[in-house]
């Protein structure tokens, strides 16, 4: 592809450049600058700009300042999280009664009458069908509620803020600060967030916020954390406190993820991905007010549906494994109670048990699936009497129902708060992963941004175990 | 604000020339990308001209891929390219790069740049560069609203007679001023409008000379480019991309059809 008459255009250009002289960049900035302040003074009348742009001001002062920018993020969250509990429980359970009560017995009925094969039938059925129906009726309501009130939030201009708030935090642990906009839209989807760390030029603080993005609760974990929370948190305090209390617990679970993120952000930063900070400039966008129809709309669409979705596209699948484990006899048992049983003493070891390690690698597809596969795989392994047989799904009403299927299959708090703290830390999601590949296009870094959490989840949950197990 | 609403609605209005494709993108006749500042509400006006649900958000830095998506208007069919917000096209950030790399290489039939009515004068920066590299240009002034709240009040048809092509305020969260950004941009597109974009003084004697000599070889060797100015002024400052692109002959022999490979491997 040598061209000689465009060679001598490039040689041309390049002895020019020195007789220009050095400056030449900064030149050309200052004449566009000059260009466009002349054409905008031509342009523009500012009439009493002082007294309009006070409230804003005030607002950013506020919601930015010191002393108060934290305080009033918590709360916000907070906030958030008590109404999504406290909304959620209701609807919850007229999802379940209706798509659990009454639709999966007509359908057994439908099965029989066309004298479908039993295992057909309890594929299906049993399997696929109720882990689809759990899948809505658990997480439905919660996201319903809860990503709206995100959504308002993100379009009014709240987000900014918190990453401004954060951005000196990542700074001092070695990383940039736009880290702080990518970890905001992580407690969207992680793989998105993964995605948006692209605005990171410098590929040493990219790497850093791709591997620590998995350290803010996603949508498909959020459901996760509420449901235990109101359960075994809220169900360890008075009633009148219990709402309150579940938030807290949530809020406390999702700033644990940001201070893990800054930890693991500053070990990365001093070892293997030395470097300095690079700075950069945000800009705070104005706020806006919220156009609340819109945001329900998209907030519907491009949330609650999205994730919905894929829940139950996951699931559908996850049902069909749960059934087969639970059905296929090797010996005595099941596969799925062969594996439980000899995992459940490295489980306990952890605070957890061997039916939520295996419900945590059938569930590898997708987050959104976790708590009805634990709920199908207790059920399937403690003999609880009364559901249609082995891999079916009890028949729940409501989160009371779920307790108590939880506490029969002998979990106790210490099983529920080390499970929210390995819901929080534990391995990406395999689209998460597969985005990291992506992003990376190295095998290296995606194992490593895999299994990272995955150790510290587990050695977290065994320190959380043996001190818990001191006290108590 | 009551005369603009009936205008809009009633059937000789331009919007009644307006159909929504979404993402059919099949057989297009123009090409349009949408440029600006970051968080000047280019998502926001991309699904106003499309009918599509990108999400928006009040957040700098939203979109860092591009997105795509199509409508008719006037019985041209149009292809909106949704491009990453960019402060400048001088640095070298993926995204930055993403944005310049399409409106040189992609050659848009027209480039909208949407700028922020409250902030203008820093949008302008963006804006001088985009009229750099590019003749046919509409500016979309957007966020009027805002800046009418703020009490600052913008000559539009000034700052278009300065910039030399067309600007339209709108406020595109309430959809005010599409329409007529809509027939700003077929006018362009059609060459109904001829663009005589302000170009950037060129500073010192040395400089001038040297761009003027480099634009004139340019010109030579690649008939016909629209750009000859810019490309010699990176040359000058030694951009590797652009360097790369006149020896190869690239720069000139792009043309549309093989363009959405060369974008997917950009993006």
């Amino acid at each position: 592809m040598f061209d000689k008459k465009r060679e001598l255009i490039l040689s041309e250009a390049n002895q020019l450049r020195w007789e220009i002289g050095e400056n030449f960049h900064d030149s050309l900035m200052e004449t566009i600058y000059k260009d466009a302040a002349d054409i905008s003074s031509k342009a523009v009348t500012i009439k009493g700009e002082k007294a309009k742009f006070s409230f804003e001001h005030a607002l950013d002062r506020l919601v930015t300042s010191r002393w108060a920018g934290f305080p009033i993020m918590f709360l916000m969250l907070a906030v958030v999280f008590w109404i999504t509990i406290i909304g959620a429980n209701i609807p919850s359970s007229m999802i379940a009664s209706l798509l659990i009560d009454n639709f999966h017995p007509a359908l057994k009925g439908f099965a029989a009458s066309i004298s479908m094969p039993v295992w057909l039938d309890g594929l299906l059925i049993d399997g696929a069908y109720l882990a689809m129906a759990w899948v809505i009726s658990v997480m439905l309501p919660p996201m319903a509620i809860f990503f709206p009130m995100f959504t308002l939030l993100e379009d009014f201009g709240y987000l900014p803020r918190v990453a401004f708030n954060m951005d000196n935090l990542y700074r001092k642990a070695g990383a940039h600060g736009k880290q702080a906009l990518t970890m905001a839209m992580g407690f969207g989807c992680n793989a998105a967030g993964v995605i948006a760390t692209r605005v990171i030029d410098s590929p040493r603080e990219r790497l850093i916020a791709i591997i620590t993005n998995n350290f803010s609760l996603c949508n498909g974990r959020w459901p996760t954390q509420i449901l235990i929370a109101t359960i075994f948190i809220g169900g360890a305090v008075p009633v009148y406190l219990a709402g309150i209390a579940s938030a807290a617990a949530v809020v406390v679970v999702a700033v644990l993820g940001i201070v893990l993120s800054l930890i693991v952000s500053w070990s990365l930063s001093r070892s293997v991905l030395k470097g300095e900070a690079s700075a950069f400039s945000l800009e705070l966008p104005p706020y806006r007010p919220p156009r609340i129809l819109k945001t329900l709309y998209t907030s519907l669409i491009d949330r609650t549906i999205f994730v919905l979705w894929r829940a139950i596209v996951f699931a559908i699948p996850a049902g069909l494994v749960i059934w087969l484990v639970g059905n296929i006899h090797i010996g005595e048992l099941s596969i799925a109670e062969h594996f439980v049983e000899w995992s459940n003493p490295f489980g306990i070891l952890i605070g957890l048990n061997g039916v939520i390690l295996l419900a945590y690698i059938i569930a590898i597809p997708a987050n959104e699936i976790i708590i009805p596969t634990i709920l199908m795989l207790t059920v399937l392994t403690s003999n609880i009497t009364g559901g249609a047989g082995a891999g079916v799904m009890f028949e729940l009403e409501s989160t009371q129902a779920t307790a108590n299927i939880l506490y029969s299959g002998g979990w106790t708090a210490l099983t529920g708060v080390c499970l929210m703290l390995f819901s929080l830390i534990h391995n990406p999601c395999s689209t998460t992963i597969y985005t990291i590949y992506k992003e990376t296009r190295s095998i290296k870094w995606t194992v490593v941004s895999t299994l990272l959490p995955v150790i510290m989840g587990i050695t977290i949950c065994f320190f959380v175990a043996q001190v818990w197990r001191l006290l108590a | 604000m009551i005369d603009t609403n009936q205008c809009e609605t009633c059937p000789v209005h331009n919007t009644g020339n307006l159909t929504k494709l979404g993402i059919n993108m099949q057989n297009f006749d123009f090409v349009i990308a949408l440029a600006g500042n970051p968080n000047t509400g280019k998502s926001t006006v991309f699904n106003a001209l499309t009918g599509l649900k990108q999400h928006t958000g009040n957040w700098p830095g939203k979109t860092v891929m591009r997105a795509e998506g199509a409508f008719l208007f006037d019985g041209k069919k149009y292809k909106v390219v949704d491009l990453p917000g960019t402060y400048s096209l001088l640095s070298t950030s993926t995204d930055e790069e993403v944005a310049r790399d399409f409106i040189l290489f992609g050659q848009p039939d027209v480039t909208v740049v949407v700028v922020d009515a409250t902030r203008l004068e820093r949008n302008l920066n963006l804006v001088l560069q985009v009229l750099e590299i590019t003749d046919r240009a509409v500016v979309c002034l957007n966020l009027i609203d805002e800046a009418k709240r703020h009490e600052i009040i913008i000559d539009d048809r000034a700052l278009a007679r300065e910039l030399g092509v067309p600007v339209v305020p709108t406020a595109a969260r309430q959809s005010t001023g599409i329409p007529e950004l809509l027939k700003n941009i077929d006018d362009v597109a059609k060459g109904v409008f001829i663009c005589k974009p302000h170009r950037i003084s060129s500073g010192s004697k040395e400089l001038k000379r040297g761009v003027e000599k480099i634009q004139a070889q340019i010109e030579k060797e690649f008939p016909g480019i629209p750009n000859s100015r810019w490309v010699a002024l990176r040359l000058l400052e030694g951009d590797q991309k652009i360097i790369d692109a006149v020896r190869s002959g690239e720069l000139g022999t792009l043309t549309k059809r093989n363009l959405n490979e060369e974008l997917a491997a950009i993006a």
